[in-house]
C-alpha cells in the first residue's frame, strides 16, 4: 500500500487498473474525463495488459460494448455522468435485466437544461430503478475502496447485478487528497479473475435477451428485487472482508457518527458528509446533541438499518442533492417510506441543497441543524421541504 | 427571397470567451456573414456553445438554441418543420452548427436522419478534430497520429491509431443537393459557400476545418497559417459536391510536404522523435497524396 | 488548518501549483487537499485554486473563503478588479508576482503582509518561459515556512523529468532565496 496525494479521478483510475478489467469502454464527459484520460495513458504505455480499451462514439455504445464484453465473460468497466448517463439509460436497464456484472463510476453531475457541468446526484438518482447497485463514496479513498469491492459484489454468482460507484463530480474527481492505493498483490488476492456465469460460448450455446411475455416478465423483476435484498448482505460481507485485508473499516449499508446520545441527526450521502462530520464535531463541542447518518448503499436501500439507527431520535434532517420534480427529494421520500412501517418514528424534514454545484459550506449545515433542532423542540414539522440556500432574490 | 452575403453583419458579438486565435470562433463569425440575419441557429454542446453563452450573456445576434450534444440535426429539423407548419419558413434559414464530435460521433445518427428526410436545413460541422470542450479527447475526426488525452502517444501507442472519418463524404452519400468543405484559412470561400448553401432548398452540409490553439498546440497567432498548410499539403481537401458530383475544388499551386504542417503543431511532436514516428509521417504523406488524387487537387 | 488561495489565469498552471503545494505538504508529514474553482473558463480567464494543509485528515469540502495565504500569479488581475484580498484572515499574507514593490501593487489592507517577487523574471531565466507556478511555490516556501524547500523540490522532482526538473528546481531555489532576502 502506498499513500500519496492523488487527484480523485486518478485514484479511481489506479483502482480500476488494479482490478484488471478485460474491456474498458467509455465516452468523455466532464467531470468524468480525468478517469478515462488516465486509463488511456496506462493503456498507451502498455500497463493494462491485454485490456481492450474501446473509445466509442457515444455513451449508449459505451455501455453496450460493456454488455457485449460481459456476455462473453470479460470483466467490463465504464465511467460516465449526467447527460452521458442519461443517454445510457436504456442500456442500464438492459444490462441489469441480462444480469451482467458491469461496474461503472458515475462522476455525479446535474442534468440539462440549463446545461450545468457541476455536481449533484440527479443523474444517478434518476437511474435508481434500473437494477444497478449504487454505492456513494465520501472521498477519494472510498471511491478507490468501493470500486474494488464493486467488482466483487457484482460478479458474485449469487448476485450478478451491475454496480455503480457514485463519486461527486469535481468535489471528488478533481480534488487532490491523500489516498492509500493498495498493492496489486493484495487486490489480486481479494479480487480473483472473474468467473463467468453462463457466457456466450459456441461450446455451450445459450440465448440472452428473449422476449419476456406477460407470463414471465413480472418474475424477472421479482428475481432482481430478491437479489437486491441478498446484495444487502453481500455488500456488508465484502466490506468486512475488505477491511480485514486492507485495514480500513468500510461500514455497513449505512454508517453513523456520534449518534448514540443524539436527539437529532442529519442524513445524507456522498462528499457533503465530510463537511457534515466536521460540523457535527464542532456542534458537539458547543453542546448540541446532533449526530449523522450516512447512506452508503442507495440501491439496495438500507431500510432496516435506517429504522434501527433512528431509534430514540426526535427528528432527522434529510439532505437531497436531487429532486423528483413534482414531489420532493428522492432520499427524503425513501427515508420516510422506510420509517412508515416501523414503530417509533422521529419527525423527518427534507432539505434540497447544493444542486448544480452550489457550494455546501459549514454555514449551510449549521442552518439545517438549527432548523431541525427547532422541529424537534416544537414536536412538529412546520414545512416538509426546505431549500436552505435558495436565492429568492433571483426568482 | 435570396439571402445575401452581409459583410457588415456581426452575428457573433465580441466579448465571447473563446481562446485567443480560436478557429471555431472565426468560423462562426464568417458563417453568420454568409447566412445574414434571417437565420435561426441550433447549436450542439461543445466549445462554441460554451464560449458563446456564459450566463447571463449570449453572444448570438440571431435566434439561438442549444439543446444537447447529439441531437442538433433533429432539433434543426424540428425548427424547420415547425416554421413550415406555421407558414413561416419562407425567408428564414435554419442552420445547425456542431463540432466534429457532435457530428462524426455522437450526432451522426441524428444528422443522417435529417439529411435523408430532406429537411431544408444547412448543417455546418466545425472540425477542430477532437473534443475540445471537455479537454482534448479524440473523436472519429481526429487525424491519424495526433495525440489527444484519450489517444496519447505512449510506449505502445503512436497517438490516434485510426484514420480520420470524413463526414463530408458520408453526407454526400445521402444524395443531398449540396456538400462542401471549407477552411477558416480561406474566409471569403467559406462565406460564399455558406451563402450559396442557404439559398439552395433541401439539406446541405458544410465541413469547416477550424484549428484549435490548445488542442493542436501551436502559438495563437498561427491559426490561419496552419489552416492553410493543411490545404497546401493536401491533408484538407476543399471542394463542392452538388447532387453527388464534385463541381469545384481549390487547387494546390505548390504542394508542401506534410512535415511542414505536422511540425507546426505540438500534437504531432512525438512523431519527430524516433523511427516509429517517421513511419507514421510517411503514412500521413500517403493520406495527403491520396486526397490529391481522389479530389483532383493538382493539375 | 492553513488555507491557501492561488489566483491566476487559465493556462498559467494555478491548479498544478495548488496540487504541488499539497504534495509538498504531504512530504512534510501533513495531510493536504487541493482543488480548483471548477469552471468552464478558457485560456486567459481568471481562475482560482486552493490548498488546505492540516495535521489531521481534512474533511471539509467547500471552497476556501478565509485563506491564511494568497498567491497572485498574474498581477494584471488586481487592476482587472479581482479582489485577491477577499476573506484573507487578519495577519494573513499575500505574495504577488510582480517586478514592483509591495506598496506599488495597488493593494490596500490593514494587518496583512504584502510581499512581491519577480517570478516571471526568475522563470524566464531558468525555465525560458514565463510559466511562474513552480517559481511562486519557491517564494511561498521561503516566505511562509509552511512547507519546506526540500519538500517543494521533492514534489517537483516527482512531477517533472530530465531537463524540466532541473530548471524548475533552479527557479524554485532562486525564488526561495530571493524572498527571504
Ligand atoms: C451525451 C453527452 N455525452 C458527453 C457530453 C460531454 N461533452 C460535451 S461537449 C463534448 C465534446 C465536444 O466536441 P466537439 O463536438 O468536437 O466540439 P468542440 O468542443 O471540439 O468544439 C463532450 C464530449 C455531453 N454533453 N453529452
Ligand atoms: S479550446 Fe480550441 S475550439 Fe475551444 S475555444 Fe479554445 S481554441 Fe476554440
Ligand atoms: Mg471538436
Amino acid at each position: 500500500m502506498v499513500k500519496k496525494v492523488l487527484e480523485g479521478s486518478h485514484a479511481v483510475a489506479e483502482a480500476v487498473k488494479l482490478c484488471k478489467p478485460d474491456v474498458i469502454s467509455a465516452y468523455p464527459i466532464t467531470p468524468q474525463t480525468h478517469i478515462i484520460e488516465r486509463l488511456s495513458e496506462f493503456h498507451a504505455d502498455g500497463e493494462l495488459g491485454n485490456c481492450q480499451f474501446i473509445r466509442v462514439e457515444s455513451e449508449h455504445s459505451a455501455m453496450s460494448v460493456c454488455l457485449g464484453a460481459s456476455l462473453v465473460g470479460a470483466r467490463a468497466y465504464s465511467a460516465s455522468t449526467s447527460q452521458g448517463l442519461a443517454l445510457m439509460y436504456e442500456v442500464l436497464f438492459n444490462v441489469a435485466g441480462l444480469r451482467q456484472p458491469v461496474v461503472m463510476t458515475t462522476a455525479n453531475r446535474a442534468l440539462s437544461a440549463p446545461i450545468n457541468i457541476w455536481n449533484d446526484w440527479q443523474d444517478a438518482i434518476s437511474a435508481r430503478d434500473s437494477g444497478w447497485i449504487q454505492l456513494y463514496a465520501e472521498n477519494a479513498q472510498e471511491a478507490v475502496d468501493y470500486t474494488i469491492q464493486a467488482f466483487k459484489i457484482a460478479e458474485s454468482h449469487d448476485i450478478l447485478l451491475p454496480a455503480m460507484v457514485c463519486i461527486d463530480g469535481f468535489v471528488i474527481t478533481h480534488t487532490y487528497e491523500v489516498v492509500d492505493i493498495p498493492s496489486q498483490e493484495d487486490v489480486d488476492a481479494f479480487l480473483p479473475k472473474k468467473v463467468p456465469y453462463l457466457p456466450l460460448d459456441p461450446e455451450n450455446p445459450i440465448g440472452y435477451g428473449m422476449i419476456g411475455t406477460p407470463e414471465v416478465y413480472e418474475e424477472t423483476r421479482y428475481l432482481i428485487q430478491e437479489t437486491m435484498e441478498k446484495a444487502k448482505k453481500k455488500i456488508v460481507e465484502v466490506g468486512q472482508e475488505f477491511e480485514k485485508k486492507f485495514g480500513r473499516p468500510q461500514g455497513g449499508l449505512i454508517d453513523t457518527y456520534k449518534l448514540e446520545d443524539a436527539e437529532v441527526a442529519i442524513l445524507s450521502m456522498g462528499a457533503i458528509l465530510q463537511t457534515m462530520r466536521e460540523v457535527v464535531d464542532n456542534l458537539r463541542e458547543e453542546g448540541v446533541p446532533v449526530g449523522l447518518i450516512k447512506v452508503k448503499s442507495y440501491r439496495p436501500f438500507p431500510k432496516d438499518e435506517i429504522r434501527k439507527a433512528v431509534e430514540g431520535l426526535k427528528a432527522i434532517a434529510v439532505i437531497d442533492r436531487d429532486i423528483s420534480l413534482g414531489h420532493e427529494g428522492a432520499l427524503f421520500t425513501d427515508v420516510k417510506s422506510a420509517l412508515y412501517g416501523s414503530g417509533e418514528r422521529p419527525l423527518v424534514k427534507g432539505y434540497i441543497a447544493a444542486l448544480g454545484g452550489r457550494d455546501f459550506p459549514e454555514t449551510t449545515v449549521r442552518k439545517i441543524v438549527d432548523d431541525i433542532i427547532k422541529v424537534a423542540k416544537e414536536g412538529k414539522v412546520d414545512k416538509e421541504v426546505e431549500w436552505p440556500d435558495l436565492r429568492r432574490e433571483i426568482l | 427571397m435570396a439571402s445575401k452575403v452581409d459583410m457588415d453583419f456581426e452575428g457573433l458579438a465580441s466579448g465571447h470567451r473563446a481562446c485567443a486565435g480560436c478557429g471555431a470562433a472565426i468560423a462562426v463569425r464568417l458563417i453568420l456573414k454568409g447566412t445574414g440575419k434571417n437565420t435561426i441557429i441550433a447549436n450542439a454542446t461543445g466549445c462554441v456553445e460554451v464560449f458563446t453563452t456564459p450566463y447571463p450573456e449570449c453572444a448570438w445576434n440571431v435566434p439561438y438554441v442549444h439543446s444537447l450534444f447529439e441531437n442538433t440535426a433533429a432539433v434543426a429539423a424540428g425548427i424547420e418543420a415547425g416554421l413550415k407548419a406555421l407558414g413561416k419558413k419562407e425567408g428564414i434559414n435554419v442552420v445547425a452548427i456542431a463540432g466534429d464530435g457532435g457530428t462524426a460521433d455522437i450526432g451522426l445518427q441524428s444528422l443522417s436522419g435529417m439529411l435523408e428526410r430532406g429537411h431544408d436545413v444547412l448543417y455546418i460541422m466545425y472540425d477542430n478534430e477532437a473534443y475540445m470542450n471537455t479537454g482534448i479527447q479524440r473523436s472519429a475526426s481526429t487525424p491519424y497520429g495526433a495525440t489527444t488525452t484519450t489517444s496519447p502517444a505512449g510506449k505502445v501507442s503512436i497517438g490516434q491509431e485510426t484514420r480520420k472519418k470524413f463526414v463530408a463524404e458520408i453526407a454526400a452519400a445521402h444524395h443531398i443537393p449540396y456538400v462542401a468543405t471549407a477552411s477558416v484559412g480561406y474566409p471569403r470561400d467559406l462565406i460564399n459557400k455558406v451563402n450559396k448553401a442557404v439559398n439552395i432548398k433541401g439539406p446541405k452540409f458544410i465541413q469547416v476545418h477550424a484549428p484549435c490553439v490548445p488542442g493542436w498546440n501551436y502559438p495563437e497567432s498561427k491559426t490561419v497559417e496552419i489552416a492553410r498548410l493543411a490545404v497546401e499539403t493536401g491533408l484538407w481537401p476543399i471542394f463542392e459536391m452538388e447532387n453527388g458530383v464534385i463541381t469545384s475544388v481549390r487547387k494546390i499551386k505548390e504542394k508542401k510536404p506534410v512535415e511542414e504542417y505536422l511540425k507546426a503543431q505540438r500534437r504531432f511532436a512525438h512523431l519527430f522523435k524516433d523511427e516509429r514516428g517517421k513511419k507514421v509521417i510517411e503514412e500521413i504523406q500517403k493520406l495527403a497524396d491520396e486526397n490529391i488524387k481522389r479530389y483532383g487537387l493538382m493539375d | 488548518m492553513k488555507e491557501i488561495r492561488i489566483h491566476g489565469r487559465g493556462g498559467q498552471g494555478s491548479v498544478t501549483a495548488a496540487e504541488l503545494l499539497a504534495v509538498a505538504a504531504f512530504e512534510d508529514g501533513y495531510y493536504s487537499q487541493a482543488f480548483p474553482v471548477f469552471g468552464v473558463e478558457r485560456r486567459g480567464a481568471p481562475v482560482m485554486a486552493f490548498t488546505r494543509v492540516d495535521e489531521k485528515p481534512i474533511r471539509v469540502r467547500y471552497q476556501v473563503y478565509t485563506p491564511d495565504y494568497v498567491m497572485v500569479q498574474d498581477p494584471t488581475l488586481i487592476p482587472a478588479g479581482i479582489d485577491v484580498l477577499a476573506g484573507l484572515k487578519p495577519g494573513g499574507m499575500v505574495i504577488v508576482n510582480t517586478a514592483r514593490k509591495p506598496e506599488e501593487v495597488g493593494l490596500k489592507a490593514e494587518n496583512v503582509e504584502i510581499l512581491t517577487i519577480n517570478a516571471t523574471r526568475i522563470a524566464l531565466k531558468h525555465i525560458g518561459r514565463p510559466i511562474t507556478n513552480t517559481t511562486m511555490l519557491g517564494a511561498f516556501a521561503g516566505a511562509t515556512g509552511l512547507v519546506s524547500l526540500d519538500s517543494v523540490i521533492k514534489a517537483i522532482e516527482e512531477r517533472f523529468t530530465d531537463k524540466l526538473r532541473e530548471v524548475n528546481v533552479a527557479a524554485i531555489k532562486e525564488a526561495y532565496e530571493a524572498i527571504r532576502g
